[in-house]
């Protein structure tokens, strides 16, 4: 069994022009040890499916559907729909998560310490040397110096790439089994960039989490992750190993996503390919391939298809799986 | 540490500055307003040129603008003596002058007012404060729902209606037709002689200064807490599994209460200038009647002295403002 196991999840948003349609029916499985990249355009729905299930999203007009089990020391858990106060003790000790600005996310009135110590406290019922200890240690152990005297000092007091350390070491302080990184580097210099995720990858090893790392970063993707999920419009539209899918894209959106991406090893004349248009309105999708409209391998596809239905996810080939009408009937 | 007390005593120094061109400002009133200051002292219908030339001499008015200025800023540090001899009068340090009206030097007249006004003003700040802070953190976190909806009604009446409107309406119905409070003495006894009494005098003007305060703090109140509680950190906070009371009372309040620090400081500051129509309508002798009266009597000394003390305690407060600031927060910590 998966450690973590997301099936049909759906989020739908009231607002007063209709509802919403965040997240679409997405299922995946998160492994032990495994890095998810999830990636898409922003409204993609792929932070918003991973705030979903942990009771991150604001309640009242937030309709949340399908299910997501997670394997804890007490067995398994099914997430969705659970009681606030069970969720909250899920949250921070089993799946942990570090967000896209370090500077905004963490409180600039308390210091780091506190923080720290804060969200060892909330699940752990010890002395609060003994979670001090432990802030001490994960503060070495993500490579900040003279981690007994910084625990008193302030979030302003560090740099950029120093904070989103701080961050890892608050999201580690209770030895989660799964991490969400939401955009961990987004906010971060490109040098820094390299040294976080270097750093997320050795502590993952370290103690055998599963990360999910929701990015928009292609390039993120290639070094960090063993699989990509691609969502566009809140759907699951690709998914496949990092290799096979970088070798062998076959959505139109994915080869279009990597069209746009700079690479070294390609001949500096070419231009880089931008995909035409914009992501649709999620209020207003047709019955057809919410991509269709950007297209521009609709036209290979037989009797106008792809503006009338909606493909489902099909296997390409074992662990390659895409949504498109293309594909229909080709799979082995 | 000894950073701050390099900046207290800058800000110190400017303060004092400050003090001295409002000082100078005020003290222009005995130079350019169309009144005599001598003919006042000798009262409304005297036109006995020898007493108003006497009074002239012995209050200092026949000397020019600049030295009358100078005596009263040396007055301030060393004290002041009227007349000579065995009629002279004596005032000591700090010495803000002589009330012509009241025969009495202002100092000791302020003395009288301000701990009325004190007492009023930390009475009221303390209600509005705890009725601000609680309605409006519970209207934040019950949004949309009937606390909700009647705090807005408490803040639109709240706002809408003048102190002295529901200071009258206090008095005509919690003491003279449902008789909650006895009829309260007239003046103002010290709390440390008649507490009881001193209660009973300060209860109804609290509220009604209170009332008119807590119903702007509870809209800044909640709409400081919404907006902080979609704070990045707050999510974090959330993410990391503390408890929603910890969330809010200790992440989301201290950054959403910080702003009112400074709103609560400078409306007390405002209210120690006198709150006016409050005492006047409860008959309270505080700074604000002080004023008033002087005012209306042309009472020059009385007037520039308590708009020189309205501006230092605003003056002063901001300092104490920067300081408890850089408590709260501490990116502002020098």
């Amino acid at each position: 069994m998966s450690l973590l196991s997301v099936h049909d999840l759906r989020v739908e948003f009231a607002t007063p022009d209709g509802i919403v349609k965040a997240v679409d029916g997405i299922s995946f499985d998160v492994e032990r040890g495994e890095t998810l990249a999830i990636v898409g355009e922003s409204g993609s729905g792929k932070s918003v499916s991973n705030l979903a299930y942990m009771g991150l999203l604001p309640k009242g007009k937030t309709k949340i559907t399908g299910s997501v089990t997670l394997e804890t020391d007490n067995g398994p858990v099914e997430l969705i729909g659970m009681e606030p106060e069970d969720i909250r003790k899920i949250r921070g000790k089993d799946i942990a998560m570090i967000f896209q600005d370090p500077m905004s996310a963490l409180h600039p009135f308390y210091s780091i310490g506190d923080q720290l110590v804060e969200a060892h406290q909330a699940h752990n019922k010890v002395e609060k040397s003994v979670s001090q200890e432990r802030a001490i240690e994960l503060l070495t152990l993500v490579g900040v110096a003279d981690a007994k005297e910084r625990l008193r000092a302030y979030p302003h007091q560090f740099s950029g790439g120093m904070r989103q350390r701080v961050m890892i070491a608050m999201a580690l302080m209770n030895n989660p089994s799964v991490l969400i990184a939401d955009e961990p580097t987004t906010a971060l210099d490109v040098t820094v960039q390299a040294q976080i995720l270097k750093l997320i990858a050795d502590l993952q090893k370290k103690f055998k989490m599963a990360v999910i790392l929701i990015t928009h970063d292609l390039g993120v993707v290639a070094g960090a992750a063993d699989r990509v999920n691609v969502m566009y419009a809140g759907k699951l539209v690709e998914s496949a190993s990092v290799d096979e899918l970088y070798a062998k894209p076959k959505m139109p959106y994915t080869v279009g996503l990597l069209g746009s991406v700079p690479r070294m090893d390609r001949p500096h004349e070419d231009r880089l390919t931008a995909i035409p248009g914009q992501p649709p309105s999620l209020m207003k999708l047709s019955g057809g391939c919410a991509f269709a409209p950007r297209c521009t391998r609709k036209s290979e596809v037989p009797g106008n298809k792809c503006e009338t239905t909606s493909p489902e996810l099909i296997q390409i080939s074992t662990g390659h799986y895409s949504r498109c009408h293309l594909y229909e009937g080709k799979t082995k | 540490m000894s950073g701050l007390l390099a900046y207290v005593s800058r800000r110190l120094a400017v303060t004092f500055l400050i003090l001295l061109a409002v000082s100078f400002a005020v003290y222009l009133i005995f130079a350019f307003l169309p009144f005599d200051p001598a003919t006042l002292t000798c009262g409304k219908n005297c036109n006995d040129p020898g007493i108003i030339e006497a009074n002239r001499i012995r209050l200092g008015y026949d000397k020019p603008f600049y030295e009358q200025y100078w005596v009263f800023i040396v007055g301030l540090f060393a004290g002041r003596n009227y007349g000579e001899g065995a009629a002279a009068i004596h005032c000591a340090a700090p010495s803000f002058g002589y009330s012509f009206q009241q025969h009495a030097c202002v100092t000791d007249l302020i003395g009288e007012a301000l701990p009325v006004t004190l007492a009023l003003a930390i009475g009221a700040l303390v209600l509005w404060l705890i009725l601000g802070i609680g309605l409006g953190v519970l209207s934040a976190r019950f949004r949309g729902r009937v606390l909700d909806t009647a705090s807005t009604i408490f803040v639109l009446i709240g706002t809408s209606l003048p102190t002295f409107l529901t200071g009258l309406m206090l008095i005509i119905f919690v003491v003279i037709k449902w008789h909650l409070l006895p009829f309260p003495a007239g003046g103002y006894s010290s709390p440390f002689e008649d507490f009881p009494g001193w209660l009973n005098t300060m209860i109804l003007p609290w509220i009604t200064l209170a009332f008119a305060y807590a119903a702007l703090y509870t809209r800044f109140v909640r709409s400081q807490v919404i907006e902080t509680s979609t704070e990045d950190y707050i999510r974090t906070a959330r993410a990391k599994g503390l408890s929603e009371g910890l969330i809010l009372g200790k992440h989301t309040l201290r950054a959403a209460l910080a702003p009112i620090a400074t709103m609560a400081g400078l409306d007390f500051a405002g209210l120690m200038g006198g709150a006016i129509l409050t005492e006047a309508v409860f008959n309270l002798p505080g700074l604000g009647r002080l004023s008033l009266g002087a005012v209306l009597d042309y009472d020059l000394p009385i007037i520039v002295a308590t708009t020189l003390l309205a501006a230092a305690i605003v003056v002063i407060m901001n300092l104490v403002l920067d300081l408890v600031y850089a408590f709260i927060d501490p990116r502002v910590r020098v």
